[in-house]
């Protein structure tokens, strides 16, 4: 199990979302961070004084993923997030100790396995008629 | 002669003192949206208690010292708590309308050249010491300066000094002010020089906006009357504003090649300063003439004001000072009496001697503006810190004077929630400990 931290320019969160999904990673956290790269600064203009911002703005993506997702999910973000310009941005991959689903109390590669709600539905229903009949 | 009251002048002057009482949310915006966020409801607070304090000192006593019975520098205080003043003209000031009527638009003009000062001292004035050198100052600097210019029998009005809605009175005396404050306070902590970090530009915009509304009521209410000077007013305050904008946008296209919407709202505030003593004594297309050249010279001001350690955090003495007294100088160069008989020729209509009278009146204005900043802001340290301290400064001043924020929009707190005082679980109880028996069981 990985943690996949990605941080990325925001105009491409869209491509990189459909990416993700396209592989089908489809758990994922996302935050606006600020961040500095090597990239040129934004100077800004008021009145009579001009303002260099030193940090842009990023998105950061998170991502656990079992063992055989961690490539597909590198090579997705990559693919989708590279402009070839500077302040692409960088992919973190760091050892997850634990994961545990709030809801189920599963844990590790059964907690990171993705389950729709469909699916979460569909099994309560079954457990409901499975109950009646015993 | 019995004097006429017009119903048509009367609900003229009435709707101008709404529309300048309006420009004092609009300066709040203005400024408040040039300030960091943490200092934005100080920043709002500023002009809006303004205007209530400045009123109620104008009816117990303001008004009379301005234009009450008395001498050629000071009024009286016969007419205090507004008395004798009523339903009936004051031939002095305006014959049309009741004087009750004049009184109150005068307030809104007293009110909002305090709260134009405050742009000066943001971020960092604790705001009882805000509150004291208002009073302090509306009552020592306003009252007489108005006296000197409107009063009747006061010295620069008898001396034939054009002014006709306060570009001395208003601009010149609070951009000084404001230059001689911002001096003495010091600067700002962590400001880089000429550190401007506006945290709401769109407030700042429909802040200008207001301003300008406000203006037509500020500049054609001058005229007193519902009448043609009244329109030559209103015209003249557009184009001035309307010339200013749009040489500031030049300016900044040929500086930065960008043009900043700061900027736009900053020109079109320094045009219609500019205007202000001229509005009712030029022709328009020396209205266009006074709003660009206000508009360059405050550019120029502004960048060189930058370049210096003077934290006049939101350039008041540039758009008003600067402005103003350009606006009250070029009065005497661009008045004329066939645009209005009741006033003056200027330099270019072959009276070069009213060009010297301005210069005299703008000279008063700076010399009894300075000198009197200075010795409230003096007497006011005698008595109490004025400056926030640093800490406070830090934090900012809408949680350390007002005990309240400006946004808590997509704030995790909102999401944590927030309990009544006293329903609180306090970790720490150090200040409150007659409440620990309450607490304690909350927390068990």
């Amino acid at each position: 199990m990985k943690l996949i931290t990605a941080v990325i320019r925001p105009d491409r969160l869209r491509e990189v979302k459909e990416a993700l999904f396209r592989v089908g990673v489809t758990g994922m956290t996302l935050s606006r961070v600020s961040g500095h790269g090597g990239e040129r600064e934004i100077v800004e203009h008021y009145r009579g004084s001009s303002l260099v911002l030193e940090f842009r703005e990023k998105v950061k993506i998170e991502a656990a993923v079992s063992e055989p997702f961690v490539e597909p999910t590198i090579r997705a973000i990559v693919s989708a997030a590279r402009t070839g310009e500077v302040g692409d941005g960088k992919i973190f991959v760091q050892d997850l100790d634990r994961v545990i689903r709030i809801r189920t109390g599963e844990s590790d590669g059964a907690a990171l396995t993705p389950v729709t709600a469909d699916v979460v539905q569909a099994r309560a229903r079954q457990a409901q008629v499975e109950e009646v009949a015993s | 002669m019995t004097p006429v009251i017009s119903a048509g002048d009367t609900a003229w002057v009435l709707i101008s003192a709404a529309l300048v009482m309006l420009m004092v949310p609009g300066l709040a915006l203005f400024y408040g949206g040039l300030v960091r966020q943490k200092n934005a409801l100080n920043t709002f607070m500023m002009s809006l208690s303004a205007l209530g304090l400045v009123t109620v000192q104008w009816v117990l006593g303001g008004y009379s010292i301005a234009f009450g019975p008395g001498n050629s520098l000071i009024g009286g205080l016969s007419w205090w708590g507004l008395a004798g003043v009523g339903a009936a003209p004051n031939a002095a000031y305006a014959p049309t309308v009741p004087h009750l009527a004049f009184a109150v638009f005068q307030a809104m003009f007293a009110a909002i050249t305090v709260a134009l000062i405050s742009g000066a001292v943001v971020e960092r004035l604790r705001f009882s010491a805000y509150l004291l050198f208002a009073l302090a100052w509306t009552t020592l600097v306003y009252d007489p300066l108005a006296r000197w210019v409107w009063g009747d029998g006061g010295w620069l009005r008898s001396l034939g000094a054009l002014d006709f809605a306060g570009g001395t009175v208003v601009h010149v005396s609070a951009g000084t002010a404001a230059l001689v404050a911002a001096l003495m306070l010091g600067r700002r902590h962590g400001i880089a020089r000429g550190g401007l970090v506006p945290h709401n530009v769109p407030f700042t915009l429909l802040g200008a906006g207001l301003l300008w509304f406000g203006w037509f009521g500020f500049n054609a209410g001058s005229a007193l009357s519902a009448s043609p000077l009244a329109v030559t007013a209103l015209v003249n305050t557009h184009a001035a504003a309307a010339a200013a904008l749009a040489c500031w946008l030049l300016l900044d296209l040929t500086r930065s090649r960008r043009t900043t919407a700061v900027g736009a709202a900053t020109g079109a505030i320094v045009g219609l300063v500019a205007i202000t003593p001229a509005a009712g004594f030029v022709t328009p297309r020396a209205s266009l003439l006074i709003g660009a050249m206000a508009a360059s010279a405050v550019y120029v001001a502004m960048q060189l004001r930058a370049r210096t350690r003077i934290d006049d955090a939101l350039d008041v003495f540039a758009c008003h000072g600067v402005a103003g007294i350009l606006g009250a100088l070029l009065t005497g160069v661009f008045a004329t009496k066939t645009v209005n008989p009741g006033g003056a020729d200027g330099l270019l209509a072959g009276n070069p001697l009213q060009l010297g009278v301005q210069a005299l009146a703008v000279g008063a204005t700076m010399a009894l503006s300075a000198s009197l900043t200075a010795g409230i802001i003096v007497t006011l340290r005698a008595l109490m810190p004025i400056r926030a301290s640093l800490g406070d400064e830090l934090i900012g001043l809408d949680a350390t004077e007002h005990g309240e924020e400006a946004y808590h929009t997509g704030d995790i707190g909102e999401l944590a929630g927030s309990a009544p005082l006293g329903g609180v679980i306090l970790i720490h109880d150090d200040e409150e400990q007659e409440r620990e028996p309450e607490t304690a069981t909350v927390a068990a």
